[in-house]
C-alpha cells in the first residue's frame, strides 16, 4: 500500500501545474507559458460547444482565438477552460483565465465590484420572449401570470424580474441551469415563454420540432452588450484583448477576409498598410508582433467571416446581421480608427 | 440407497418439479396468489411496449432527422457521437492512447478479484499499470505526443477521478482514522472534527469550494488546473468515508491483540503496521468497495462545476441542433455504462464478504 | 493501549531522554501538529485576503440585506424580488427543508415495503425487489434526476389538456396540482388537538409500561392511540361545524389557479431521491430483520404470546436497533443528495446561494453559507442518533 500511495503522491506532485512568476503582467505571463487559457461557455451552440470531434467551435470560441493569433501569431496556441454562469468571474479574478469569451454582459457592478474590464463587444444582443402562437399572445404585456423559463444567476434572471415588477405582473420563473434541459422544457410546455437573449432564442426555435409554432414577441426588454472579459489593472492585456475585436471589425470594413488578406499585403492604401502591418509601429505599441492583425485576419478571419461561419444564414441558428452589422450598413459594430 | 431409490414412491407432481415449484414460489396461498397476479399483469403492460420502443421500432445508424421520424428509441444518437461521449475532446489521432488505458485498468482489476492472486507481483503490476496508463494519458515520452489536461475528457476521466480518487483517498483515510483511535487529545479532536465536517456537507458544496474558492486561497501566480481541484476535493472527500469504515475495522480488534503486541514490546507504528492494520484493513474490503461504488458514482456530479466527464459529454452533445431532444435514449446509455461498473464491483464485494466471513467463522 | 511503553523502559524512565517519554512526546507531537495546521490555515487566509485585495472584490455580509432582485420560482413563506438576499436565502433552505422532510416519510414508506417484499415468500415478488434494489443503487442520483426530469414534462400533457383521474387532482408538465381544504379557524385548535393527543398518547404509553412491568397486565396502547390521535382532532372539527370547503383549483388563463401545485421540478426531484434512497432503506430493512434470529420467534410463540404481540415485543424492538442508525445516516444522504436540485432548477439552498454568489460575486460568503446550513442539519441528525444510541444502550443486558 505505501508504494501505492508514494506513487500516487509523485503522481500529483506531476499533475501539479504551477506557473510561476507571481504579480507578472498577463502578457508576459501568457507568453512564457506559451499558450493562452480563455475561459468559455461549455454548450451553446454557435457561440461556443465543442463539435463532435471534440474541436471547439463558435463566435465566442473564434474571438478568443484571434487573441491567440494576435499575441503568438498562432491562433492554435490556446486552450479552451468550459465555465458554469457561477464560475465565471472567480476564474477569471484568480487568474486561472487569461480571458473570458462566454456571453456575459457588460454591467457597471461587474466592472467594480467585480473588478472586472470589458473589451470591445463582439455581440450586441437584447433579451426578448419566445412563445407558442397557438397562446394567441401579441404583447409581452399580455404575460400576466405566465410560466417563464430562463437561465439562472444571467443579468436575464434579473431583466425579467425588473420587467414584471415594472409592469406589475404575475409570474412563475423556472430557472434551469443546463441550457439544453430549458430548451426542451420549454418546447415540452413546461413554461409558456422562454426569456433569454434573441439570439439564444433564435437558436432555441431553430430546434424546435415546428419552428413556425413560435413566435418572438415584439418586446425587447433589455440591451446585453456581451463582450469579451479581462481583470482591472492591466491596462496592457486590456488594450490587446479590446484592439484584437477591434480588428476583426475594422478588417470587415476594409474589405479584409482570410482569402485576400495575402493580396491586401500589397495594398497601397496607407491605412491598410499599417493596418496589417506594412507600415510597422501599430503592433509595437501594443507589445506584439506588428503582424498581429494580419495573423488574426489570416487564421480566424474577419468579423463577418466569424458571424456567418458560426451563427449566420448558412448555420441552424440563421440569425441576421441586425445590430451587429457594420455601422456603415447600419449596424453597430464600429471599431476606432486604427492609427 | 442405491437400491431402495427403485422402491420409493415419487412424491406427487404438485410437489416437485415445474409444477411444485410454481405452488411454492408463486401461490402460496391467496396473498402471494394475489400478488403473482398482479405483478404479472403489471408486468406485461409494461415490458412488451418497453422492448417495441427499445429494440423492436429503434434505429440504429441514421441522422438526427431520419430519428425523428421513428417512433422507436433512437440509438443512433449514441453511435454517431460515441466517439466524443467517451473520449471527449482527446485528439482523434490519439484515441487508441485511453482505450489501451482503459484495457489496462480492466484488466488490472480483473485479475485483481481472485484474492489469490493478491501478492506482491500484483501490487507492482498495478504500480508499473498506473504509470503506463499516465503516460498514454498525458504523453510527453518518447513515441506519444503530449496530449493536456484540458482534453481529458469523458469516459477515462471519469475513472480517473474514482480510481486515483480511492487510491489517494486510501492512505489519508487510515491515517484519520487511526487518528481517531488516538490518545492524544489534539489529534483526535482534528481528526473528528475533519471526518465530521467533511460528512456533514454534501459534496457538491466542496467541489465548489474547489472550483471557484480554492484559487483565492492559493498565492498569486499559482493555479491547479480544474482536474486537479476536482480530483483533490474528491480525494479529501472520500477519505472521511474511509475513515469511518477503517475505525469500524480498528474497533472490530480484540483489545488482546493491542495487549499482547505491547507484551512482544513492540512501540506504536511496530503495534499498528504488523499486527492491527493487516487484520483491520482485511475485514473492511467490502466496504471499502462499497465506497468506490460510491466515489464512482459521486465523480458524476462534476458536471455541476463543467468538467467533462461521461455525463457532460453526453448532454454537450445533446446540445448540437441535430440531436436535441433524445435525452432518454443518451441517459439511458450512461445509465447502462454506470449501472455495469457499479454492478460487477458490488457482485465482487459481496462474493469476498462471503468468503472472508466464512474464513473467520 | 498502544502507546503503553514496555515494562523495561518504564524502569529507566528516570534516565531517558525527554522525547523517548510517552507522555511529553504525545505533547510534542500535538504541539507539532498545531502549529502545523496553525501555519497552514495562517497561509491560506492570507493568501486569501491579499488575492481578495488585489482584485478588489466585495467581502462581509452586507448583501444579505440588499435587494435580491431575483425571482425564486416556489416558497413556503411569501417572497418577491423585491425583498434581501437574506429572505431569498431562508427561502431556499426552507425549500430543502420540505423536500427532506417529505422525501424521508416517502421513502420510509417506500423502502420498508421493498426490504418486506424482498423477504417475501413469492419467488416473483422477491426477485422483483432484488432486481429494483439492484438497479437503483447502481445508477448515480443525478443521472436519475436528469431522466426523471426530462420524463415529466416530455410524458405529461400541457395544463389546457390536464389530465383530470380524480375531482380536485390535475396531473399536467406544470406539475401536480390538487386541491386542499380552505383555511378555515378549525384548523389551528385542530392542529393543537393533535399536538395534546400525541402528550396523552405518550403519557399513556408510560403509564402501560409501568402497569405492565409492575403486574404484566396488557394495554391495547396501538388501537386506543390511533383513536386519541385521530378521534380528538375529529372532535374539535365536528364542533366548528365540520367545514368542508374545499380550494379546488382551476384553469385559468395560462395556469391552475387555487389549490396547491408541485412542480415538476420538485416531483421530480422527491422521485429521484426516494427512488434512489428506498433501494438502500429497503436493504437496510431487509438486514435488520434478517437479523433478529428465527429462533426469537419460535421462543416467543412457545411461551404464549401472539403473533401481533410477537412482532411489537420481540422482534421489532431488536430490529429497530440494528436498522436505525444506518437508516438515520440515509435520511442524511437524502437531505444532502437534495442539494442536486441546482441540476434540474428546483430552487433549493444551494440553487439560491449560487444565484447569489452569481449577483454579487461573492464566492466565499456563499460557499461557506451552503456550508453552514448543511452542516447544522448533520449536526442535528447526529445529535438525535446520540440520543437514540445511549437510550438503546439501556435496553441491552
Amino acid at each position: 500500500m505505501s508504494s501505492l500511495s508514494r506513487f500516487t503522491l509523485s503522481v500529483l506532485l506531476v499533475l501539479l501545474t504551477t506557473s510561476g512568476s507571481a504579480g507578472a503582467a498577463t502578457l508576459e505571463e501568457v507568453r512564457a507559458r506559451g499558450y493562452l487559457v480563455a475561459g468559455v461557455n461549455g454548450g451553446v451552440f454557435g457561440f461556443s460547444m465543442p463539435d463532435k470531434d471534440g474541436t471547439w467551435r463558435g463566435l465566442d470560441v473564434d474571438t478568443a482565438r484571434a487573441v491567440a493569433a494576435a499575441v503568438f501569431g498562432d491562433a492554435g496556441k490556446i486552450k479552451f477552460t468550459a465555465l458554469t454562469a457561477v464560475q465565471r468571474l472567480p476564474a477569471l479574478q484568480s487568474k486561472e483565465i487569461d480571458v473570458l469569451c462566454r456571453n456575459t454582459t457588460q454591467t457597471l457592478t461587474r466592472e467594480t465590484t467585480n473588478g472586472l474590464s470589458f473589451a470591445h463587444v463582439n455581440f450586441y444582443d437584447g433579451q426578448g420572449f419566445l412563445i407558442a402562437k397557438k397562446l394567441g399572445v401579441k404583447s409581452a404585456k399580455e404575460l400576466s401570470g405566465a410560466t417563464v423559463c430562463v437561465l439562472p444567476g444571467t443579468t436575464t434572471e434579473l431583466n425579467a424580474a425588473d420587467f414584471f415588477r415594472k409592469n406589475k405582473m404575475a409570474w412563475k420563473p423556472v430557472v434551469i441551469e443546463q441550457v439544453s434541459e430549458l430548451g426542451k422544457a420549454f418546447f415540452a410546455g413546461r413554461c409558456d415563454c422562454l426569456t433569454s437573449d434573441t439570439s439564444q432564442l433564435a437558436a432555441h426555435r431553430s430546434v424546435a420540432p415546428n419552428p413556425d409554432d413560435y413566435i418572438l414577441l415584439p418586446e425587447i426588454i433589455s440591451k446585453e452588450p456581451l463582450a469579451p472579459v479581462v481583470r482591472h489593472g492591466d491596462d496592457q492585456w486590456y488594450d490587446i484583448v479590446n484592439w484584437t475585436v477591434m480588428a476583426l471589425i475594422q478588417a470587415e470594413e476594409f474589405g479584409i477576409t482570410s482569402a485576400n488578406v495575402d493580396e491586401m499585403l500589397k495594398s497601397k492604401d496607407p491605412q491598410i498598410q499599417r493596418f496589417l502591418g506594412v507600415t510597422p509601429g501599430l503592433g509595437q505599441s501594443l507589445g506584439l508582433n506588428d503582424r498581429w492583425a494580419y495573423h488574426i485576419i489570416k487564421q480566424v478571419g474577419n468579423y463577418g467571416e466569424i458571424f456567418d461561419r458560426n451563427v449566420g444564414p448558412g448555420t441552424p441558428l440563421a440569425l441576421p446581421r441586425g445590430l451587429n452589422d457594420l455601422w456603415t450598413n447600419g449596424g453597430l459594430m464600429y471599431a476606432a480608427p486604427f492609427r | 440407497m442405491q437400491t431402495a431409490r427403485s422402491k420409493i414412491v415419487k412424491p406427487p407432481v404438485t410437489r416437485v418439479g415445474v409444477v411444485g415449484w410454481v405452488r411454492a414460489n408463486l401461490f402460496d396461498g391467496w396473498l402471494n396468489a394475489f400478488l403473482t397476479v398482479v405483478t404479472l399483469l403489471v408486468l406485461w403492460k409494461l415490458v412488451p411496449p418497453l422492448v417495441q420502443w427499445a429494440l423492436i421500432d429503434s434505429v440504429w445508424n441514421t441522422t438526427g432527422n431520419a430519428c425523428r421520424e421513428t417512433s422507436g428509441a433512437c440509438w443512433s444518437v449514441i453511435t454517431a457521437n460515441l466517439r466524443f461521449i467517451l473520449f471527449g475532446f482527446f485528439p482523434p489521432e490519439a484515441q487508441w492512447r485511453p482505450a489501451a488505458a482503459m484495457l489496462i485498468l480492466f484488466a488490472l482489476l480483473f485479475v485483481s478479484r481472485e484474492r489469490s492472486h493478491w501478492r506482491q507481483w500484483l501490487a507492482y503490476a498495478w504500480v508499473f499499470g498506473l504509470i503506463v496508463m499516465a503516460a498514454l494519458m498525458r504523453g510527453g515520452v518518447p513515441g506519444l505526443a503530449p496530449v493536456d489536461y484540458d482534453r481529458w475528457g469523458g469516459l477515462p476521466l471519469t475513472l480517473l477521478l474514482s480510481v486515483f480518487g480511492l487510491a489517494g483517498a486510501y492512505p489519508l483515510g487510515v491515517l484519520l482514522a487511526l487518528g481517531r483511535q488516538s490518545k492524544m487529545p489534539a489529534v483526535r479532536l482534528i481528526s473528528v472534527i475533519y471526518i465530521e465536517l467533511i460528512r456533514g456537507v454534501p459534496l457538491i458544496s466542496l467541489l465548489f469550494m474547489g472550483s471557484i474558492i480554492l484559487p483565492l486561497f492559493l498565492p498569486e501566480g499559482v493555479t491547479l488546473n480544474k482536474i486537479l481541484r476536482a480530483q483533490v476535493v474528491i480525494i479529501l472527500f472520500t477519505a472521511a468515508y474511509i475513515a469511518e469504515v477503517v475505525r469500524g475495522g480498528l474497533q472490530g480488534m480484540p483489545q488482546g491483540q493491542y495487549e499482547a503486541a505491547a507484551s512482544m514490546g513492540l512501540n506504536y507504528y511496530q503495534t499498528m503496521r504488523l499486527v492491527i492494520l493487516p487484520q483491520a484493513l482485511k475485514i473492511v474490503i467490502p466496504p471499502t468497495v462499497s465506497i468506490l461504488i460510491s466515489a464512482f458514482k459521486d465523480t458524476s456530479l462534476v458536471v455541476i462545476i463543467a468538467l467533462f466527464d461521461l455525463l457532460k459529454t453526453t448532454q454537450t452533445m445533446l446540445h448540437n441542433p441535430e440531436w436535441m431532444g433524445f435525452s432518454r435514449e443518451a441517459y439511458l446509455f450512461v445509465a447502462l455504462l454506470y449501472f455495469l461498473g457499479c454492478f460487477w464491483m458490488a457482485q465482487f464485494s459481496r462474493r469476498l464478504e462471503r468468503e472472508l466471513s466464512t474464513e473467520q467463522g | 493501549m498502544p502507546d503503553r511503553p514496555p515494562a523495561a523502559n518504564q524502569a529507566q524512565a528516570g534516565r531517558t531522554a525527554f522525547w523517548l517519554e510517552p507522555g511529553k512526546r504525545a505533547i510534542l507531537y500535538q504541539g507539532a501538529l498545531l502549529c502545523l495546521l496553525g501555519l497552514l490555515a495562517y497561509y491560506l487566509i492570507s493568501n486569501t485576503l491579499t488575492n481578495l485585495e488585489r482584485q478588489s472584490i466585495a467581502t462581509g455580509w452586507g448583501f444579505l440585506d440588499k435587494e435580491a432582485a431575483f425571482e425564486v420560482g416556489e416558497s413556503v413563506i411569501p417572497y418577491s424580488a423585491a425583498d434581501t438576499y437574506g429572505r431569498a436565502l431562508i427561502v431556499g433552505a426552507l425549500n430543502t427543508l420540505k423536500v427532506a422532510l417529505i422525501g424521508m416519510a416517502m421513502t420510509l414508506v417506500l423502502g420498508t415495503l421493498i426490504g418486506v417484499a424482498r423477504l417475501s415468500t413469492n419467488w416473483l415478488v422477491s426477485k422483483l425487489a432484488a432486481g429494483y434494489i439492484e438497479l437503483m443503487q447502481n445508477i448515480p442520483v443525478l443521472l436519475q434526476l436528469f431522466f426523471w426530469y426530462a420524463i415529466f414534462y416530455e410524458a405529461l400533457p400541457s395544463p389546457r389538456e390536464a389530465l383530470h383521474p380524480l375531482r380536485g387532482l390535475f396531473l399536467c408538465n406544470r406539475g401536480v396540482v390538487f386541491a386542499v381544504p380552505q383555511p378555515h379557524p378549525a384548523h389551528k385548535y385542530m392542529l393543537a388537538a393533535l399536538f395534546a393527543g400525541v402528550v396523552l398518547v405518550y403519557l399513556l404509553q408510560r403509564w402501560v409500561r409501568a402497569r405492565q412491568a409492575r403486574s404484566g397486565r396488557g394495554f391495547p396502547l396501538g388501537t386506543v392511540g390511533a383513536g386519541i390521535l385521530v378521534g380528538l382532532p375529529a372532535l374539535v372539527w365536528l364542533a366548528f361545524g365540520a367545514p368542508r370547503g374545499m380550494n379546488v383549483p382551476e384553469l385559468a388563463g395560462f395556469n391552475f389557479q387555487g389549490g396547491v401545485t408541485w412542480s415538476p421540478e420538485f416531483i421530480a426531484l422527491l422521485l429521484g431521491l426516494v427512488l434512489y434512497t428506498a433501494a438502500f432503506v429497503a436493504e437496510i430493512v431487509r438486514a435488520g430483520i434478517q437479523a433478529v434470529g428465527k429462533g426469537q420467534q419460535e421462543a416467543a410463540l412457545s411461551i404464549g404470546l401472539r403473533r401481533r404481540q410477537v412482532l411489537h415485543l420481540v422482534i421489532l424492538p431488536q430490529a429497530l436497533r440494528v436498522i436505525i442508525p444506518p437508516l438515520t445516516s440515509q435520511m442524511l444522504n437524502l437531505t444532502k443528495n437534495s442539494s442536486l436540485a441546482v441540476a434540474i432548477g428546483f430552487p433549493d439552498f444551494v440553487s439560491v446561494a449560487n444565484t447569489t454568489i452569481n449577483q454579487t460575486g461573492q464566492a466565499i460568503e456563499g460557499v461557506a453559507l451552503i456550508m453552514l446550513v448543511y452542516l447544522m442539519f448533520s449536526l442535528t441528525t447526529s445529535a438525535f442518533m446520540n440520543w437514540y444510541n445511549r437510550k438503546t444502550r439501556l435496553i441491552e443486558r
